[in-house]
């Protein structure tokens, strides 16, 4: 037992012709015992990612057709969460709010860009300080950012209000009027999630060779006509990918209106996402099949999304 | 050794599922074995009272040798989650606080089991608030009332007279005009749509009603209620409030204890608070609730449940008694954190802050009206929240607001008794 392994194991290292040999003599026990391994790698990913996202994930669609009580006792009830769920205004708005979310937070896609070409400019003085900087918010805890930005925004005691009220400025209540909390907290988001943006944009430019850039200078274009002609269609892939990510992260959101804005702030319905939703009705109310028709509705939104995004990527996205 | 390392890697997979799973087992059931060694658990959520419920449960040991204790802390804002997924699974503590917005429905799901209790002990508000179709399922804990906090320097800036037990509505309407100074920044009252410390009982002062007695409708339609909830969003109005964006922002308990306002309806559990800050420390005081067409405050207070699917619930029902009785009340009152529901014991309560008139909290009682509860509590107290505070922002009428409320509070309540 113990010899026969180690003698396969040293077959496989003397060459292509000879493991061809093992194969055409055992094939059997090579495969099972390569996969054996492979199933031992894979296994406690596998296993992790069946228990706790796929096993959950049909429990929630199954739960989306039942009616809960508050003690795990739950019934059968068809079709009917998903019935009210077309009639609830308070999704259709919480949808829309979503939405607003996810468009404001694509800007923040051209703000990481022109960072990225900033910051990838070798030589230049402290430029991996100013990296840190900007990637600071990445590595800090979303509960933590959302606390010190609620002061930031306070509309008595806000440092935002006191600079403004410098320049003649008067601020309002951010995060309580009902007119500026959505853009508020997206601010939020897009400051939080730059940094991240900003390195995978980073890597895409380190990829892309430097004659390209030679080439067009020597055609005579200048930095600007060279990021549009050349930077941005070679760097496309790298966008495409940042710009799905920040779309199923904002159609996600959650923390930041959770703790920035609160249960009893007048501002909530304006501000109040699909996943806060899907957490009141689940955690506070109790109606977990209902919460469960909501969490599913979003996936089959987020789906139909992405697969336009990559309907559309055709369009926009060149790879070499 | 390959094989040998394929086992190991096999073994530690194994094992880590295992131990997954194992988390699910039962801890505090280690009954049986020699000498019939039982363990209760005892859930509660305030980290300050520890040491009174260990003192308590320590008592309560002695006399009973073959009984310990194990009190267990979860912090209130995931207390209730974790108790209902602990309940679902059967393993939530032998004996556990409750409070009355989740009282009924634990009491209508089969979780709790009936206790006995001498409701001669305890104020009548309190016992009934912890039955459930006539049937006694807590023992009433401690209580808290809402009395009228005022700053006594901002009285004395403004010449006006402390507030007194005649107080009527109207004479808390014009001592907040006189002491709302727009240029000091200071408000003459905080008037935040908070339904146990503010309009539940104003609603209950002009003689309307949240919830009928029967659990079925909601009163949130009544001309009286609507009365009860006019008064706020009047002085809201008026300006002598903050206006409920800035009461979002920074809360109205923050500026009182901060000296911006002059007059905050708040519960006798902010006299510990109140007397730890400098600035509150001498210069509050508390007066009883001004009437309105008549007296009335609301009064809540938890009570201690037993687990009826817990797997010692004799010795869990003699805790929960004990933890009833006049000698538990005297430990709660000799810490000073909360007023014992015990009747006669709460004088020490009111002694350990003698700065403030606290026993104006115990004189409320006799007028009383119990909290306002249902079967599923928590889903019109959101309802309250979302369509009140459209009220409080003026972006809607209060009769507008009110009856949407009723509309809606109403159709949570059918879902109730489905």
């Amino acid at each position: 037992m113990h010899g026969t392994t180690e003698q396969t194991g040293v077959l496989q290292r003397t060459g292509a012709g000879q493991v061809a040999e093992v194969r055409r003599r055992r094939p059997g026990r090579f495969r099972r015992q390569n996969l054996l391994w492979a199933l031992l790698f894979i296994g406690p990913t596998a296993v992790g990612l069946a228990v706790f996202y796929i096993w959950p994930a049909l429990r929630t669609f199954y739960f989306s057709f039942t009616t809960w009580g508050a003690f795990g006792n739950y019934e059968w009830s068809g079709l009917a969460n998903y019935q009210e769920l077309l009639k609830d205004s308070e999704v259709r708005t919480a949808f829309v709010n979503t939405f607003w979310f996810t468009i404001l937070g694509l800007l923040g896609i051209p703000i990481s860009l022109v960072l990225a070409a900033m910051l990838s400019r070798r030589g230049r003085k402290g430029v991996s300080a100013y990296r840190t900087l900007m990637f600071l918010p990445v590595v800090t805890m979303p509960a933590a950012v959302a606390i010190i930005w609620r002061w930031l925004y306070s509309g008595d005691y806000g440092i935002i209000n006191f600079l403004l009220a410098k320049i003649g400025i008067q601020g309002t209540y951010w995060l309580s009027n009902p007119q500026t909390a959505l853009p508020a907290v997206a601010a939020v988001g897009i400051w939080s999630t730059i940094g991240y943006n900003m390195v995978i944009l980073m890597a895409g430019l380190q990829a892309i060779p430097g004659f390209y850039y030679e080439a067009a200078a020597l055609d005579g274009a200048g930095p600007v006509r060279q990021f549009l002609s050349v930077t941005i269609p070679l760097l496309s892939p790298t966008l495409f990918f940042v710009t799905v990510l920040s779309v199923i992260g904002s159609l996600q959101t959650f923390d930041l209106v959770y703790v920035m804005i609160g249960r009893t702030n007048p501002a909530l319905p304006q501000t109040r996402t699909v996943v806060y939703l899907f957490y009141q009705k689940a955690f506070i109310e109790n109606d977990r099949g209902y919460a469960a028709a909501i969490a599913f509705a979003l996936l089959v939104v987020i789906i139909i999304v992405t697969a336009f995004q990559f309907r559309l990527q055709r369009r926009w996205v060149h790879y070499e | 050794m390959r094989n040998r390392l394929l086992a190991l890697g096999l073994a530690i997979v194994v094992a880590a599922v295992a131990g997954c799973s194992s988390g699910t087992q039962s801890s505090s059931s280690q009954s049986s074995g020699q000498g019939e060694k039982v363990t209760l658990t005892y859930g509660i959520w305030d980290k300050n009272q520890v040491p009174a419920m260990k003192k308590i449960a320590s008592a309560f040991t002695e006399s009973q040798p073959n009984v310990s204790v194990s009190v267990q802390v979860t912090p209130f804002d995931s207390y209730f989650t974790k108790l209902q997924a602990a309940a679902t699974g059967g393993q939530a503590p032998d004996v556990f606080w409750l409070n009355g917005p989740n009282f009924q429905l634990y009491a209508s799901n089969g979780v709790l089991q009936e206790v006995k209790v001498d409701a001669a002990n305890y104020p009548a508000p309190l016992v009934n608030l912890y039955q459930f179709n006539g049937k006694q399922y807590g023992v009433p804990k401690d209580f808290d009332t809402i009395g009228l906090w005022y700053n006594k320097k901002l009285f004395d800036a403004a010449k006006v007279d402390y507030p007194t037990a005649d107080w009527k509505w109207a004479d808390v309407q014009a001592a907040a005009k006189k002491l709302t100074d727009p240029d000091k920044g200071v408000f003459g009252i905080g008037a935040p749509p908070a339904g146990q410390e503010n309009f539940y009982n104003t609603v209950f002062q002009a003689g309307g009603f949240v919830i009928s007695p029967d659990g079925k409708r909601s009163g949130y339609d009544d001309p009286k209620t609507i009365a009860g909830l006019k008064f706020w969003t009047d002085l809201v109005q008026a300006h002598y409030s903050p206006s409920m964006q800035q009461m979002t922002d920074t809360l109205p308990l923050q500026m009182f204890e901060a000296g911006k306002l002059a007059m905050l309806y708040s519960g006798s559990w902010n006299a510990t608070e109140f007397a730890k800050n400098t600035n509150t420390k001498n210069s509050v005081d508390v007066a009883q609730l001004p009437a309105g067409d008549k007296k009335a405050t609301v009064i809540h207070g938890l009570g201690n449940v037993v687990f009826a699917k817990g797997p010692h619930t004799a010795e869990a029902a003699a805790f929960a008694e004990f933890l009833g009785s006049k000698q538990a009340a005297d430990i709660q009152a000799s810490t000073g954190t909360v007023i014992p529901a015990f009747n006669g014991t709460q004088q020490a309560w009111v002694q350990a802050f003698p700065q403030y008139h606290l026993q104006n909290f115990l004189d409320e009682v006799s007028y009383a009206v119990p909290f306002p509860i249902s079967k599923n509590t928590a889903v019109w107290n959101g309802y309250e929240t979302d369509e009140l505070t459209k009220a409080w922002s003026g972006s809607e009428s209060v009769e507008q607001a009110a009856q949407n409320l009723a509309a809606k509070m109403n159709e949570a309540l059918a879902k109730e008794s489905k």
